[in-house]
Parts: structure tokens; C-alpha cells; sequence
């Protein structure tokens, strides 16, 4: 079993902080096919369409035929750990304030041999899973797990590197007068954070959920307005220091097109809430959280925004909305860029329709807030960077990889 | 297919001359350039010849970049009608010289001369390795950036599981080496060593000690490569190329190295030079790690697959025991100049084969086997070679 870690103590201010030191980050092109995998949290190497042989190191072609039809699918992660080392020095700046370091070389049951991290309750020799995370710098790495899961295992070291666990961390949850807001701040605060502060815009005006959201423990609501630069700002001033996760729950959805009456009142407010508001966020919070990536056991871990899949073809009927979500999500990923220097995660959960009173007419399935929380902890627990949530997401998301000119017309019929 | 058959034709009177070692130094401001000049010009002068009647070079090197061989030859004044850069780190030696013969052996050159040279400057070491090869960078060094440490501690961790090998059988091995070294001038590690000392040193990459690692430098290692006509018209010592071997990527699928390709060609090598393991007097081997050295004694036919551990129990390695090996310390000892470390092994067996020893001399030794193992592209080392030299008779 893993040794749980410990809450760590109050920081000493006066203390330098560990730099946000990444792993190398170099890959090939090829390599990075595995990458776009292992962001969906699936192990998937290259496998050769014309002799079925398992390919790595990734490559351009086979070494059992020298076919260069070379495609990355799952497979399944049976292997067995042949050997290890504990690696005790190294010239990479990231791996030597992290030292010791576990490493082993395992034998895929497909059969290639791959050299990866071994997390610390794998016996050698002996059956190990292997799956594939994103490490510190958006890279997919593999990791050796135990074939049976064993006592705190998430508390690895090694593992905890790979993933944004909110255990001894403080969250952020961006507006709790949603349903969305609460589930996910509700989920979090029993998953282990630290503390979950949950933004309340107007907070005089009541909510539903307000008496619940306020009897939560470790849960604290603070004055967050995301349409308000000042108020973030201010926030930011109060708990940025100390903020690790982030998770923007905020999505103002309103049905309409370019054509109607009102349209552009309620496309700004969309893109004030949608888009500007992520950017407020991400001014206020980024610089302070880029900083604290490489901070120990309660670095600042990810920033999980949760958007419409609709970010990647229109629904004509949510027209402005679709289209707030996609310069949304064409945001995240430039965030993404902007916060890989600090070893901090963005991770986008992409959700089919919410089962809430602007989409009343939506046709089911739709989703419960409560499946939204356990994908956006599932997301921070294995450290996922894209996550579709439901049915209708899923498969929209399957559509679009196929023919996004396809999926257009479709959701215009 | 229908197979011809093309038998490999015995080396003509080639000759090996001129071992040529600069000596090393830790760390360095000079380019291998300058490093690779200096061997030249220790060559031709110890030749008794001039640069220009070097009509054939063969040059490896890590840090020569961005220059090539070909920049090489403006640099150095040279005109060679005969070029070659062999890029097989430790087995550089070997396929230089075995390329170098058959050139010779042919007349597209008459005096080649093969030099070895890395410079070392500080943190020159880790921006080696952080371009060293695609698959290390796409599947080693994420994982922990131990380097050849890290490649080479998986294979000794499962070498050792495999064959109940323990960490006094590769002491042996290094101890006997700095036993050597001490007889060698130019050796960069001076101390003596003791086997207490070698199980108390600090883990590396476990089961990799300290005393199981090169000590990166920078220097030159360099020899000459003709026809025995023009050595002995030039008064060399010179020693006849009897046989050699090279392999690439041996045994793809094992699951981890286990064996390198001298098992694939091991026959051929002792049949070409119609030797038997028992005729050789002096072995050298590459030595990066000692579980590489034990994997050579086996795949080279001194002992079984999986006796390696046994053989070095039962054998004195020094100079003057029963299996004289890595006369002048190997790498590990003698220190590990990049590419130079390719070919210290065989500039060290051409000195002890021709009477010219800096360490001491193994008495009546006459046959040498030199093996070369270069380039870890990922999980193990890729370039094997070995060749045998035999002296004048005595």
C-alpha cells in the first residue's frame, strides 16, 4: 500500500518556492498520437493495419513488415514488469527535485516492451496495468499500476505527478447559483480539497440550493461576479494565492440565432459570462497559479472549465450560445499553452445538454449536474484533459471526428 | 530464393599500427577539433609520415557538430580520397577499423588513419544526451532522465534476477579494472579501489552504483590503418587484422537485452581468424557498465550464457592474472571520452599485442580480442562489433 501523504502545513511565506520545473518536453510528431489519447485518458499505441503488430517506441513504420500504415488504437494494458530501477540522480532539472524516482521495463501482452513509471505498490517481477496519463508538461507518458488496486494508491507520489487529485487542495468553483455549481462543489469538498470557495454573483438575490450549498462542510461562498473585472480581481487579491484548482462551472445559455429580434443583447451577455469571464479568470488567477505549479503536495493542479459540446459544430437553435462555447473552447486551448510552463493542467469537460430550465424543450438524454461533478472528479482524479459527459456528448464528439461537415447538417435538421 | 552464397573473404595483410592516446582530461574548453588535431598530428609524427600522406580518414565523433568529416578535412588541411564517419559510439572503433582494412585491402587508400574524439565541456554531457536519439526522447527520458544510467540499470536489474548475479560479481570486475588503471599513466581515476569500497558507494540507478559508471571527459584516441608492406617499409610495430564481426539491432524481440550481436556472429569471428576462445591472450571489451563486460564474456564464448558471473569468480581480470582484461582500465577506470571510448579498448589491445604497453604489459601476449557496443536508441545498445589483431610472433 501507498503511505498516505499528509496535509501539508501552513506554507512559510518567507520560503522560496520550488520552480514549475516541467519533464522534457521534445516528442515527435508520432509520439504525439499517443498523446491525443492518453489526453482522453485511453492507453492507445500504434497498431500496424497490415501485420497487427504493436508498435513502440511510437514510429513512421513497422518493424515486423515495414508497412507505414501505422494507426493509434486502445489496447489493452495486460503487461508484466520484467525489471525496475529507482533512478537517484539526473541532468533533468524536473526529475532531480523529485528523486527518487521508480522506473521499470515491462513486456505488453501484446509484446512490445516499454519503458515507464512504476508506481510504488507494483512488485517485480510480476502482472502490472498500464495506462496512459498526460504528464506535468502535456505529454503522454505511461505509468505501471498495481493489476489490483491497493491502499491509497492515489497518494503515489509518482502518480499524484500524473493527475490533479483536489485531495489537500483548495478549489475554486466559479458560480454556485447553479446546480452544476453545487453538485461539483458538493463532490469536491468530499473528495478531500482543502476547501472549496464557491462563487455567488448578487448574492443578495436567493437561490435554489442556497440553505444546502451553505450547510456544506468545507464549502465557503464568496462575492464572484464573472461579467465584473473588478470583482474577480478582487477575489483573486483575497484567495488567489492559496487557489489550486479552478473549476468554471459558469455557462449562460439562452436559445436564439443571429436573426432574432433581440439577438445581439443576449449574444453579448453570452460572450461576457461564456468567453469574457473565462478571460477575467484567467488574468486574475493564471499568473498566481502558473507560479505555484511545481509547489508541492498542494501545487496548483488544473483549471477545468466545464462547456457545451456544442464548442465544436453549432446548434442552430443555441446559435450564439454554440458560438460562445466555441471561441470558449478555442480559448482553453490557448490557455492550455499559456499554463503548461507552470505544470498547470486545463481541462475542458464537454457535457451534452443540462437538464435545466433554458432547455426545457431539449429532447432527452440530458444531463444531471450530478454527472457533470463526477466527470469533472473523475477528470481531476486521472488527470484527463478532455472529458464528454453523456450520451448526447459522446456521441456528437464521435460525429465530428468523422465528418465535422456532416455533423453540421445534421444538427441543422 | 536461390542462395549463391558469398563467404566472407580473409583480411590480406592488413596492418594495424600507431596506438594513439591523448590523454584525458575531466572537462575541457576545447572542441574536438582541437582534440582530433592533436591525435593526427601524435600519429603521423610517430608514423614518420606527413598529413598529406594520409590519404584515407575515418572519424568519430559526438561534438564535431554542426561541422561533419567532410568540414573536418578544410579545417585540418587534409585531402583524403578515402572519408568516413562512423556514428556507433563504443563499436565506432571496431567498424572503423574493419571498414578501413577492406579499403586498403582494395587500394582506395593506402594510409588510413581512425581517430576517435569527443570534447567535454561543462553540461556538455546533458545537452549529448538531450538529442541523442528519437525513441530516447520519445520513450526513455520521460521517464526519470537517468540516461544511460537508467537503460543500463533496467538490464542489470534483470540480468541480474535472471542469473542470480550479485553486485561482488560486477565489483570483480570494476576492481580488477582500477587494479589495471593504476598501472596505466593516463587513467583518469588514480585511487585504488576495493571491493568494500565498490559495494559502499552511493546508488546511481539501482542496482547501478557509482563505481559501475564512466566518468565522462574529453579526449582522442586514434590508430593507423595500412597494408603490412608500407608498415614495415614505415619501421611500425604492426599487428595483422585477423578477423572481425558487426551486427546491428541483434535479437529485436527479446524482451529486454539479454545478449548482444557477438551471439550472432561469434562463430565466424574465432573461424575467420582460425582461433579458438582459449588462443587469445588479452581481451578488451566495452565496459560502459560492468553487466555489458559479463554479457561479453558469454556471447563471446568464454564462458555460457548466464556463467558470466561464475567466469569473473573464478578468473584473476588483472594484467598479470588468468583472463588479462581492460588493460588500461576500460572506461571505467581509464574514463570515457565520448566517442574515444569506442576506441579505447582498441588502440590499449594494438599497444599490448605490439610490445608498446603504457600499462603494464601481459606477458606474451600476441592475440587480442577487441569488442565494441555502442548507441542505446532506447532500451539497449544497438552497434556490436569485435575484431581479433595478432603481433609479430616472438
Amino acid at each position: 500500500m501507498s503511505v498516505p501523504i499528509e496535509r501539508p502545513p501552513r506554507k512559510d511565506p518567507q520560503a522560496a518556492t520550488r520552480p514549475a520545473e516541467l519533464p522534457p518536453l521534445n516528442r515527435s510528431r508520432s509520439a504525439l498520437g499517443m498523446t491525443a489519447w492518453a489526453a482522453r485518458g485511453i492507453f492507445a499505441l500504434q497498431v500496424c493495419d497490415a501485420c497487427g503488430r504493436v508498435a513502440y517506441p511510437p514510429r513512421d513504420a513497422c518493424s515486423g513488415c515495414l508497412s507505414t500504415s501505422l494507426r493509434f488504437q486502445p489496447v489493452e494494458g495486460g503487461a508484466t514488469v520484467i525489471a525496475e530501477t529507482t533512478i537517484r540522480t539526473s541532468t533533468d532539472l524536473y526529475f532531480r527535485e523529485r528523486m527518487p524516482w521508480r522506473v521499470g521495463m515491462v513486456r505488453l501482452d501484446s509484446g512490445a516492451s516499454i519503458v515507464t513509471h512504476l508506481h510504488g505498490d507494483v512488485a517485480v517481477p510480476g502482472p502490472v496495468r498500464m495506462v496512459a496519463k498526460l504528464d506535468k508538461g502535456g505529454n503522454a507518458v505511461v505509468i505501471a499500476l498495481p493489476a489490483e488496486d491497493s491502499d491509497n494508491m492515489a497518494d503515489d507520489l509518482q502518480f499524484r505527478e500524473l493527475t490533479a487529485s483536489p485531495k489537500f487542495r483548495r478549489v475554486l468553483v466559479t458560480d454556485g447559483r447553479s446546480a452544476v455549481g453545487q453538485a461539483v462543489a458538493a463532490r469536491l469538498a468530499g473528495a478531500g480539497a482543502v476547501s472549496v470557495f464557491v462563487g455567488i454573483a448578487e448574492p443578495w438575490k436567493p437561490f435554489a440550493g442556497q440553505s444546502e450549498l451553505a450547510a456544506m462542510a468545507n464549502v465557503e461562498t464568496m462575492e464572484l461576479d464573472l461579467t465584473d473585472t473588478a470583482s474577480v480581481t478582487e477575489l483573486a487579491g483575497e484567495i488567489g494565492g492559496k487557489t489550486d484548482i479552478i473549476v468554471n462551472t459558469a455557462d449562460h445559455v439562452r436559445p436564439g440565432g443571429l436573426v432574432g429580434q433581440d439577438a445581439l443583447a443576449t449574444a453579448h451577455q453570452a460572450f461576457e459570462v461564456n468567453v469574457f469571464g473565462l478571460q477575467r479568470l484567467a488574468m486574475a488567477f493564471g499568473p498566481g497559479m502558473r507560479a505555484r505549479g511545481g509547489d508541492g503536495t498542494n501545487s496548483a493542479a488544473a483549471f477545468v472549465d466545464i462547456l457545451p459540446i456544442h464548442a465544436f459544430a453549432n446548434l442552430p437553435e443555441f446559435g450564439f450560445h454554440s458560438a460562445s462555447c466555441a471561441a470558449r473552447h478555442s480559448l482553453l486551448q490557448c490557455l492550455r499553452a499559456e499554463l503548461r510552463p507552470g505544470g498547470v493542467r486545463v481541462m475542458s469537460v464537454f457535457t451534452g445538454p443540462v437538464d435545466d430550465d433554458w432547455r426545457q424543450h431539449v429532447p432527452p438524454p440530458k444531463v444531471a449536474p450530478s454527472q457533470i461533478a463526477s466527470a469533472v472528479l473523475t477528470a481531476l482524479n486521472e488527470g484527463i484533459e478532455e472529458s464528454f459527459v453523456g450520451d448526447v456528448a459522446q456521441d456528437v464528439m464521435a460525429r465530428f471526428l468523422a465528418d465535422p461537415k456532416v455533423l453540421e447538417r445534421e444538427l441543422s435538421q | 530464393m536461390t542462395q549463391r552464397g558469398n563467404p566472407r573473404r580473409p583480411y590480406r595483410d592488413v596492418a594495424v599500427a600507431v596506438p594513439v592516446s591523448i590523454p584525458y582530461v575531466r572537462y575541457s574548453q576545447d572542441t574536438a577539433h582541437w582534440w582530433i588535431a592533436r591525435a593526427l598530428k601524435t600519429l603521423t609524427e610517430r608514423a614518420g609520415i606527413t598529413p598529406a600522406d594520409l590519404d584515407g580518414l575515418s572519424v568519430s565523433s559526438f561534438s564535431l557538430g554542426p561541422d561533419t568529416a567532410v568540414g573536418l578535412t578544410q579545417h585540418l588541411g587534409l585531402t583524403p580520397r578515402w572519408l568516413d564517419a562512423i556514428p556507433m559510439g563504443g563499436a565506432s572503433a571496431v567498424v572503423a577499423l574493419r571498414r578501413a582494412a577492406r579499403a586498403v585491402e582494395a587500394g582506395d587508400a593506402s594510409i588510413v588513419a581512425c581517430v576517435g574524439a569527443d570534447a567535454n565541456q561543462v553540461d556538455s554531457f546533458r545537452k549529448l544526451l538531450s538529442s541523442f536519439s528519437r525513441f530516447s526522447q520519445d520513450a526513455s527520458y520521460p521517464y526519470g532522465y537517468g540516461g544511460p544510467n537508467g537503460s543500463f540499470a533496467l538490464l542489470t536489474d534483470h540480468y541480474m534476477r535472471s542469473y542470480g548475479v550479485t553486485r561482488q560479481d560486477f565489483g570483480r570486475i570494476c576492481v580488477a579494472q582500477r587494479d589495471n588503471a593504476l598501472t596505466y599513466p593516463q587513467a583518469i581515476m588514480r585511487k585504488p579501489l576495493t571491493l568494500e569500497a565498490y559495494m559502499a558507494a552511493r546508488p546511481i540507478a539501482d542496482p547501478i552504483h557509482l563505481f559501475d559508471c564512466v566518468m565522462p571527459c574529453a579526449g582522442a584516441e586514434a590508430f593507423l590503418v595500412t597494408t603490412a608492406d608500407i608498415a614495415e617499409d614505415l619501421g611500425l610495430e604492426q599487428a595483422r587484422l585477423l578477423s572481425t564481426i558487426e551486427r546491428h539491432n541483434a535479437f529485436p524481440d527479446d524482451a529486454i537485452q539479454m545478449r548482444g550481436g557477438w551471439a550472432m556472429d561469434v562463430d565466424e569471428l574465432y573461424a575467420m581468424a582460425g582461433l579458438r576462445p582459449d588462443d587469445i591472450d588479452v581481451v578488451e571489451t566495452y565496459d560502459d557498465y560492468p553487466v555489458i563486460v559479463m554479457m561479453q564474456f558469454e556471447d563471446l564464448g568464454f564462458c555460457k550464457k548466464g556463467e558470466g558471473a561464475e567466469f569473473v569468480r573464478s578468473h584473476d581480470l588483472t594484467n598479470c592474472g588468468s583472463f588479462p582484461h581492460n588493460t588500461s582500465g576500460g572506461q571505467l577506470s581509464a574514463g570515457q571520452a565520448g566517442a574515444a571510448g569506442g576506441y579505447l579498448g582498441l588502440v590499449e589491445g594494438l599497444r599490448q599485442v605490439t610490445g608498446q604497453s603504457l600499462s603494464k604489459p601481459v606477458e606474451g601476449a600476441r592475440t587480442a580480442l577487441v569488442s565494441g557496443f555502442g548507441m542505446i536508441n532506447y532500451d539497449r545498445g544497438l552497434c556490436s562489433g569485435a575484431a581479433i589483431l595478432q603481433g609479430a610472433a616472438t
